[in-house]
């Protein structure tokens, strides 16, 4: 679950970037990194879910 | 390839950005006391040994090579074309400033503040692991963090990279607009913080086997309190020098800049005071020092664009944020984060990075009368395209450096030492050798 939320955090940047470099309207482009960021929040809730669970060996 | 101009620089905006850089080392100062108060007696020296320790790391290390990669607007440049459009995406100096003259100029101006915001970035995740972090893993975790995360970021929105040329290239606003460091510095020294605190786990006692928190209080309010003074006098010079530097503006502007940070860090300080007398009946005062804190991280990012009505609002905003999250990030994600360290440069940051977008009035070109007003859509693209590449580029990297490290080096110490006390167990002597440390009343079994 952590990985897959480090590579979505990953994705999401792509996203971010992709949009910036390719989509030439404004809107677009708005558009596009908002979704991207999207898909970091997704990612980083996966990553906070994994770092849930493991912390209990520890208490 | 050459990068974008170099900016123009007075003979006095040197000498003045000179006098603001020599002030940073009081937020050293300010954040290493900070972090010392708010863990715990038994680990007193070692916090204050790892802050000396971690600060020589980063400085070395961005001696050595770190300050090759951050470079300066205007110095040669590592850039690909994408899109039709040029991307810098790290610079192409010497190793250990073999290319820089130091006579004063502004890229050794900026080389030299470079080794002052690096110490401060080194700080940050040494809060987060108070209590539980070898020293020898902190050293090493801070030279990945100087040597990698911190001047590769620095490079993108201060030394003329991909993130500062939003504006030219695409349109956006004035591009990524960081002038005293809210992502450069603060975030990416927030997000190491979590993931040194993830890597680490909780401190013994700190969570019940249901998952409740245990408070572990901090052992000394007035180096806390007092630590807050000191940083405010750092955050000073580290807003200015870099309002100066990598925002190019006139020296006059300085004192807006002074007035916007002191602002900020009040309203956030008060407002967390307020909000922990309204919820706990007093108010707390390590919880005041990291609203205090969130204010002053808040306040970098837009320091020399926002009216100052505007930064009592920031701070008030960074007070809420700052003083909520601390409680339910310890509560709601398992994060043991004595110095809160996340909730205060992590969350501070982020905000103070938006708000450039809401509040800012940012000149279009040099800074003569006609400035952009606030709110504008590419401005706030801009700046989510950068805090995008701070979690989606910074977060992964800082993670995963830290990960690396605990598989070769064990981060944590074992349980024993933390039961001693990490000033027995580490340097051998306390920092109070007339103080007895009585049992460990929060670890289970001991």
């Amino acid at each position: 679950m952590k990985l897959l939320g480090f590579l979505l955090l990953l994705a999401g940047w792509a996203i971010v970037l992709t949009a910036a470099v390719l989509l030439p309207s404004a809107a677009a482009r708005s558009v596009f990194v908002l979704a991207g960021i999207a898909v970091e929040i997704l990612g980083f809730g996966l990553v906070i879910r994994a770092h849930l669970l493991a912390p209990r060996e520890l208490r | 390839m050459p990068g974008p101009g170099v900016p123009i620089f007075s003979l006095a905006s040197s000498v003045l950005c000179l006098c603001f850089i020599c002030m940073v080392p009081l937020a050293w100062a300010g954040l290493a006391l900070m972090n010392t108060g708010l863990g715990r007696l038994r680990s007193a020296a070692h916090a204050m040994m790892s802050s000396l320790c971690v600060l020589s790391v980063a400085a070395l290390v961005y001696f050595f090579w770190g300050q090759s990669w951050q470079g300066f607007s205007g110095e040669s440049q590592r850039a690909i074309i994408m899109g039709g459009k040029s991307w810098s995406w790290l610079a192409n100096g010497s190793l250990f400033f073999r290319h820089l003259p130091l006579s004063g100029s502004p890229a050794s101006l900026a080389a030299l503040l470079g080794i002052a915001t690096v110490g401060v970035v080194a700080l940050i995740p040494l809060g987060s692991g108070a209590d539980r972090w070898r020293l020898l893993a902190a050293c090493i975790s801070a030279g990945l963090l100087a040597g990698f995360a911190f001047p590769i970021f620095a490079h993108w929105a201060w030394g003329g990279g991909w993130l500062a040329q939003l504006g030219a290239n695409y349109g956006l606003g004035r591009g990524f607009i960081d002038a005293g460091g809210s992502g450069a510095i603060a975030v990416v020294g927030g997000l190491a913080a979590l993931s040194v605190a993830w890597i680490l786990g909780p401190r013994q006692g700190k969570y019940t086997l249901d998952g409740m928190p245990a408070a572990i209080p901090g052992h000394n309010a007035i180096f806390v309190l007092f630590g807050c003074i000191l940083a405010l006098l750092g955050w000073w010079g580290l807003n200015s020098a870099g309002a100066l530097l990598y925002a190019g503006v006139p020296p006059g502007r300085v004192v807006l800049v002074i007035v916007n940070t002191t602002l900020a860090a009040a309203a956030a300080g008060i407002t967390a005071a307020i909000i922990t007398s309204v919820r706990f009946g007093r108010p707390d005062a390590s919880l005041t020092a990291n609203g205090w804190t969130g204010g002053l991280v808040a306040s970098s990012a837009g320091c020399a664009f926002v009216a100052p009505l505007a930064s009592v609002a920031i701070g008030v905003v960074a007070g809420i944020l700052v003083a909520l999250s601390v409680e339910w990030i310890e509560m709601h994600l398992s994060v043991d984060d004595p110095g809160g360290s996340v909730s205060s440069f992590a969350v501070g940051g982020i905000w103070g990075l938006l708000s450039v977008a809401i509040f800012a009035r940012v000149p279009t070109g040099a800074f003569e009368p006609g400035e952009m007003a606030a709110g504008h859509s590419g401005q706030w693209l801009a700046q989510f395209i950068g805090i995008a590449t701070l979690l989606g580029f910074v977060f992964p990297l800082v993670y995963g450096s830290n990960w690396l490290l605990n598989r070769f080096v064990p981060q944590r110490v074992p349980a024993e030492g933390e039961r001693q006390g990490l000033d027995l167990y580490e340097l051998g002597a306390g920092a109070y050798p007339e103080t007895v440390t009585h049992g460990d009343e929060f670890a289970r079994g001991s």
